[in-house]
């Protein structure tokens, strides 16, 4: 059969759109969830209603955007099923569970406590109301662990054997399929660059309207926290890069060498800035590198020896028979670099934009600005030019897809990183193909998927750019004034609900 | 009784809990053309399921994930082997959801009549497809020596399960107007019930059909008690929409469907997908579970978290408990 039709290829096209797709949503979700938490936090615990405006604004951005996250969220629970039968049968006795425990723990947690906060603003006491977002922030970050566990099992397995008999892989220690250091790692960086996705969010928004000297109050608040949140997730993500890529050099050096386009093993072995090689061949055409630094990254050693590409095919060879142990070289080597170049940039804009914007008693008198004005962007002792300011301004609101390429390219990077794996080392990605869907069909949901998906997309950006626009809402006395009963007053019994569908 | 039993048991409550909970909110979703008069009175019945709908599809992700976790081979048997019918579920699930959350976010008709249309389809499909999904599991479908399964999708369409399809699609919209008349004031209210009536007998005449021949072709004494309770609770649901007692009429409503999908699970037991090919290729229980590791983990996962999420799931209903009608719908001020 033609491979680029063989039903292991569609199937794999069809689970990296729609997770990709997915992620898209996800942690812009789980950022913004507990950003609008805490500005609602503020809001309730100052009376301030620069607060409240703030939390309604992101507020409703974010429920434009959990609600593209929640639908998208459906296929995965199934995809496994219909286009991975092998797969599931294999694996379904360890990875079941984590989902299973998803479902059960944190998406009725995420989805019950939505809805009690959308309609709930005129039927649940102020702080009630409060808790049931951070019940959803929760609810995105439990989600996200538990199948981040279950991905880390696919990237590391541990605690199972594999029961001949029967044919496939069975748990024998769930804690430490929850604890071992690839959940813990993963998770750690997945949800700081979840913050990047929101921090830059915040910081884009508040720029495009700072830029026009629109709802000040309400923007300077939110590029503020939005800074804040860009540099503190983006130094996190960093660090916890780091740490992941020492414990990929451990479990999965094909992926790390691939990464770097090493192809035989060097001590000490250089960080490629730019590499340009044959894949056939196994050899790099021009390589422009940094000596030692590539020790240091998986060892804290620069001396250290790192093993290639062609080392790693040769000792798997050993291991599991004559095969081609490599993942596709170009794509895990600019993934890597896409993820990281995307991700310290938004790091850049927001440590940029952190200087300043700086405190108060770090700015010469003159340019000190209150609440209610444009904070002027100071340099060293003077603001920028109105030009330069401008194009800050223009940057930040660029720099909001830039955190969102990097997930996007951290993903597809470790996930075609493991090939030919679906499960390192214990299944292969080819055997783990649904055998009773057909060529036809995969291609049926592979298209639906897309186009669907497409239209959605359009949608969904068009309707975010629309409130985006319009800006924080104007308040209402019932926004000023919550019940103070469950259920909402009595005197209010026939008001027009404070949201409707 | 062994720990996969008991997951069998678990499975059936989850797959009871999800067609209770979003049986009415599809019902809900197909009234709004059959029974909403305009744009207004549609905002009412959406608005009836607005807080509930999205905590109600959890239950068909848990079913999902519980049935992977605890019988792999059931999942992915289903799952591949149900793959278009299942993939046309997903997309109407996708867009309903958006249609929710985006209709009433722009101002323009066409915008919302737009959604509007896909919120009653995307309703109408999905409670149609469940029942011919199940009908066909009960009655088995061609699985081979290895679990695959090796019909096409024509074979899933026959005149049990489009008669299974039937009713699911009546019940549930039945379902749904008890549930409007419960959860509506005024006129609207009245109307809910007088259709809910209509639904409601016919309803009855096409579930004591599939029914019957779901006793006559596998049923057993269990299976027979859990048929009655579902035909009575169905007539005493009526009976209590003639007497305007909504709460009562809600309540055996959902009981119907209980027993009924009781019903379905206890012909199955102790197999889960059994083959109409050889009966030595029946997915059982045994065949298709998981080790009883996980069973035991996943037990007491599910002890520990179900009373709670049931809990605080009960507690939305109480917190929305007030009716609404025309008056509590403002105008969209944009």
């Amino acid at each position: 059969m033609d491979l680029a039709l063989a039903p292991e290829t569609l199937a794999r096209w069809q689970f990296g759109i729609t997770t990709v797709y997915h992620f898209l949503f996800v942690p812009l979700t789980i950022s913004l969830a507990a950003l609008t938490a805490g500005l609602q936090t503020a809001w309730v615990r100052t009376g301030k209603e620069k607060y409240l405006k703030a939390t309604k604004f992101w507020g409703k951005l974010f429920l434009i955007n959990i609600a593209m996250g929640v639908v998208t969220g459906i296929v995965q629970e199934f995809q496994f099923g219909m286009n991975w039968s092998d797969y599931s049968r294999f694996v379904g006795d360890i990875f079941g569970a984590p989902l299973a425990f998803e479902a059960l723990i944190a998406f009725f947690f995420e989805s019950t406590f939505i809805g009690l906060w959308i309609f709930g603003w005129d039927k649940l006491p102020k702080k009630i109301h409060l808790a049931c977002i951070w019940m959803v922030s929760i609810g995105t970050v439990l989600s996200a662990y538990f199948i981040l566990a279950a991905n880390s099992w696919m990237q590391h397995p541990v605690g199972y054997r594999i029961n001949e008999e029967r044919g496939r892989a069975e748990l024998t220690d769930f804690w430490l399929v929850l604890t071992q250091n690839t959940a813990l790692t993963q998770f750690f960086h997945t949800i700081s660059a979840a913050f990047l996705v929101g921090g830059a969010f915040l910081v884009g928004i508040s720029a495009f309207h700072l830029a026009r000297k629109k709802h000040v109050p309400v923007m300077r608040t939110s590029l503020r926290l939005g800074l804040v949140t860009l540099v503190i997730a983006g130094l996190m993500t960093a660090v916890s890069g780091d740490l992941l890529g020492k414990v990929m050099f451990k479990q999965q050096p094909m992926k790390m060498a691939a990464a770097e386009a090493l192809w035989d093993g060097e001590a000490p072995a250089p960080f490629s800035v730019f590499a340009y090689g044959d894949v056939d061949k196994g050899h790099n055409k021009v390589a422009i590198e940094i000596p030692g630094l590539l020790s240091f990254l998986a060892n804290d050693d620069f001396d250290s020896f790192v093993p290639g590409i062609n080392d790693v095919n040769k000792a798997e060879q050993e291991k599991f028979g004559p095969g081609d142990y490599r993942p596709n070289i170009p794509v895990a080597y600019w993934g890597f670099r896409w993820m990281i170049g995307f991700g310290m940039a938004s790091l850049t804009v927001g440590a940029i934009g952190l200087w300043l914007t700086r405190r108060k008693f770090l700015l010469p008198a003159g340019l000190r600005t209150g609440e209610d004005e444009v904070p002027h962007l100071v340099l060293f002792k003077q603001a920028l030019s109105p030009r330069l300011t401008k194009w800050y301004w223009l940057v930040a609101l660029w720099t909001i897809a830039f955190p969102l390429i990097a997930n996007s390219w951290g993903w597809i990077f470790t996930e075609m990183g493991r090939q030919p794996w679906v499960v390192y080392g214990v299944l292969r990605t080819r055997d783990a193909v649904s055998p009773g869907v057909s060529t036809a069909e995969v291609l049926i949901s592979m298209i639906g998927f897309t186009l669907l998906y497409a239209v959605l997309a359009v949608i969904e950006v068009k309707l975010l750019v629309k409130y985006i626009k319009a800006g924080p809402p104007e308040l209402t006395e019932a926004d000023l004034n919550p019940p103070t009963k469950i259920g909402g007053d009595d005197k209010d019994a026939d008001r027009p609900m404070a949201f409707s569908y | 009784m062994e720990l996969h039993d008991v997951w069998f048991v678990l499975i059936a409550v989850l797959w009871i809990g999800y067609f209770f909970l979003e049986g009415f909110d599809f019902g809900v979703g197909v009234l709004t053309r059959l029974l909403a008069r305009d744009r207004r009175e549609k905002r009412v019945l959406i608005n009836t399921i607005g807080p509930v709908w999205d905590g109600n599809e959890v239950w068909l992700l848990t079913a999902g994930g519980a049935t992977f976790a605890a019988f792999p081979e059931w999942y992915a048997t289903l799952f591949s082997g149900f793959y278009l019918p299942l993939l046309v579920i997903l997309i109407c699930l996708i867009v309903r959801g958006v249609a929710f959350e985006y209709r009433a976010k722009r101002p323009e008709e066409k915008w919302q009549t737009n959604w509007e249309r896909a919120i009653f389809w995307t309703s109408l499909i999905p409670a149609f497809l469940w029942g011919v999904a199940f009908a066909n599991i009960v009655r088995g479908v061609k699985i081979d020596a290895d679990m695959e399964y090796v019909g096409t999708v024509w074979d899933l369409l026959n005149v049990y399960s489009i008669l299974g399809g039937l009713v699911t699609l009546t019940l549930f919209t039945f379902h749904g107007a008890v549930f409007t008349s419960l959860k509506t004031v005024g006129e609207i209210r009245e109307r809910s019930r007088r259709l809910a009536l209509r639904l409601g007998l016919a309803t009855a005449v096409l579930a004591l059909a599939f029914l019957l021949w779901t006793q006559v072709s596998r049923g057993d004494g269990k299976s027979l008690v859990a048929m009655a309770v579902a035909v009575l609770a169905l007539l005493a649901a009526l009976g209590f929409v003639v007497k305007g007692r909504e709460g009562w009429a809600f309540a055996l409503s959902g009981v119907t469907i209980a027993a009924a999908v009781a019903m379905l699970f206890l012909t199955l037991f102790p197999n889960v997908m059994p083959s109409s090919l050889n009966d030595a290729w029946h997915l059982t229980v045994t065949n298709a579970s998981s080790s009883p590791y996980t069973l035991k983990i996943m037990t007491w996962c599910a002890a520990i978290a179900t009373p709670v999420v049931l809990l605080y799931q009960g507690w939305t209903y109480w917190v929305f408990r007030k009716r609404i009608g025309t008056q509590h719908i403002a105008e969209p001020a944009h």
